[in-house]
């Protein structure tokens, strides 16, 4: 390992700190969205989809039976019914969990035009698996 | 005025006043914890109140998460699953949430601090992401008795690892490895302790990216986040400085968490009422944790942790085995 006394060299790369904006800025604005439709919820200025005061009935069966009691969607079909506050709060879940997406696509353009082939081939991968994930279309069969 | 309540609390309490009331936190939240599983029958405490408890909880969880160094999710996970009425399916997703939400807060200031390095994370993440997904896609298909099973068993392993794991500042690696050198892991970064920049290098990449595979399955399996083990494998293993690894872990972590967390999502396991007090009052907690680190003795927090994590560990454990319901 080496060292150097230098303290004015600039160690953050283009790619490093394009990332670093986009995550910042994805990761508060998910919290605020956070943050915003779940008051809507809990204030009852959304109707919910399984009222509040029904919740600790259910919240306690598996996953499948708790979909299957509550006729709740799976997938990305929460996206109909927005106007229901326990839906409008799965935004800014979705949009923290999108977060990554928006910093991936936004260095893809600098390893591209620096012809780093091998961190083009990563980034395309990552955005890959983060679309898959993202898509619906791997389901758990229990 | 926060400022002036923690340069009071550092005046006049010193680090062992700090730790009392640290202590005598988590003992409310200990009691609380029983007091809720044991004395209340579900239907006794509205929605609102569980919410609160949730948030209250997830608060000091926050506290004691940054000064012992292990992420919110692997805190949340065997608690909350162990000591609220929520189905562990729900917790989980709630738990990946909580540890995506704290390595988003923290990722954009270590970056820009260069102690969290894009060309370390991204070779390592891509794979944790795609195992955390089967992690994820797994633990949702078993049955949950199961679950509790194994997270017991992985938590007890946890402990192990934290009592038993040393670090080390500035590993020693002779050379790098061939995949690390394709890959491009290598580097500088600001050590601003030592007002220097230290180049740093890695070696043993392929046994490195075996075990995030591994570690990204039970990321997603358990919903815990894995800064437990990333640190250990970036740090001991594969020989990045331990301020870079830490740093790195938690972006590894924003990408892996985030992939298990559409999963869950997609399957209809996150419930906001869970998933939203839990971030908000471990990001709270984590703040005031962050802030109370000049007063903490780390050693201190970190035994109290391991012991909550073990006891955490064993009513998982039993709760699968149906001994303690």
């Amino acid at each position: 390992m080496s060292d150097q006394n230098d303290d004015a060299v600039n160690l953050l790369s283009d790619e490093q700190q394009r990332y670093a904006t986009w995550l910042n800025w994805g990761a508060r604005s998910g919290l605020l969205m956070l943050i915003i439709t779940f008051i809507a919820y809990v204030a009852g200025w959304l109707p919910a989809h399984v009222p509040l005061d029904q919740l600790p009935t259910v919240w306690g069966l598996p996953v499948d039976e708790y979909l299957k009691k509550t006729g709740a969607p799976t997938g990305w079909s929460w996206l109909k019914d927005l106007g229901q506050g326990d839906f409008a709060s799965l935004i800014g879940i979705a949009w923290l969990s999108a977060s990554s997406l928006f910093c991936l696509f936004a260095v893809l353009p600098i390893y591209l035009k620096r012809r780093d082939w091998v961190f083009v081939v990563l980034c395309i991968s990552a955005l890959a698996v983060q679309l898959l994930a993202a898509s619906g279309l791997l389901v758990a069969g229990k | 005025m926060l400022n002036m309540f923690f340069q009071r609390l550092q005046s006049a309490g010193g680090v062992l006043k700090a730790n009392s009331i640290l202590l005598f936190l988590s003992l409310i939240l200990f009691a609380a914890g029983a007091y809720a599983a044991d004395a209340l029958p579900v239907s006794t405490l509205p929605w609102w109140g569980w919410a609160l408890a949730l948030f209250v909880t997830c608060f000091f969880l926050g506290i004691v998460a940054v000064p012992s160094g292990v992420g919110g999710g692997v805190l949340f996970v065997p608690i909350v699953g162990g000591f609220f009425p929520f189905h562990l399916d729900f917790v989980r997703g709630a738990g990946l949430l909580v540890a995506l939400a704290s390595s988003l807060a923290a990722g954009p200031s270590l970056m820009r601090a260069g102690l969290a390095d894009l060309r370390l994370a991204l070779p390592l993440a891509v794979l944790a992401s795609a195992s955390a997904i089967a992690g994820a896609l797994v633990g949702l298909a078993i049955p949950s008795s199961v679950v509790q099973i194994a997270l017991g068993l992985t938590i007890l392993g946890i402990v192990i690892l934290m009592a038993t794991a040393k670090k080390s500042e500035f590993p020693i690696v002779p050379a790098a490895d061939k995949l690390s050198v394709a890959l491009s892991m290598h580097g500088y970064f600001r050590d601003t302790a030592q007002g220097k920049n230290i180049a740093w290098k890695v070696h043993r990449t392929p046994l490195g990216i075996f075990l995030f595979v591994l570690i990204g399955f039970i990321g997603g399996l358990f919903g815990v986040g894995a800064g437990w083990a990333n640190l250990p494998v970036l740090n001991l293993l594969m020989g990045a400085p331990i301020k870079l690894a830490a740093g790195t872990s938690g972006l590894i972590l924003t990408l892996a968490s985030s992939s298990a967390t559409w999963v869950y999502l997609n399957e209809g396991s996150v419930l906001a009422i869970i998933a939203v007090p839990s971030v908000i009052g471990m990001m709270l907690g984590a703040m005031i944790g962050a802030r109370l680190l000049h007063v903490l003795k780390a050693s201190v927090v970190r035994k109290m942790v391991i012991t909550l994590l073990l006891f955490a560990g064993i009513r998982a454990l039993l709760k699968g085995l149906g001994v303690w319901p």
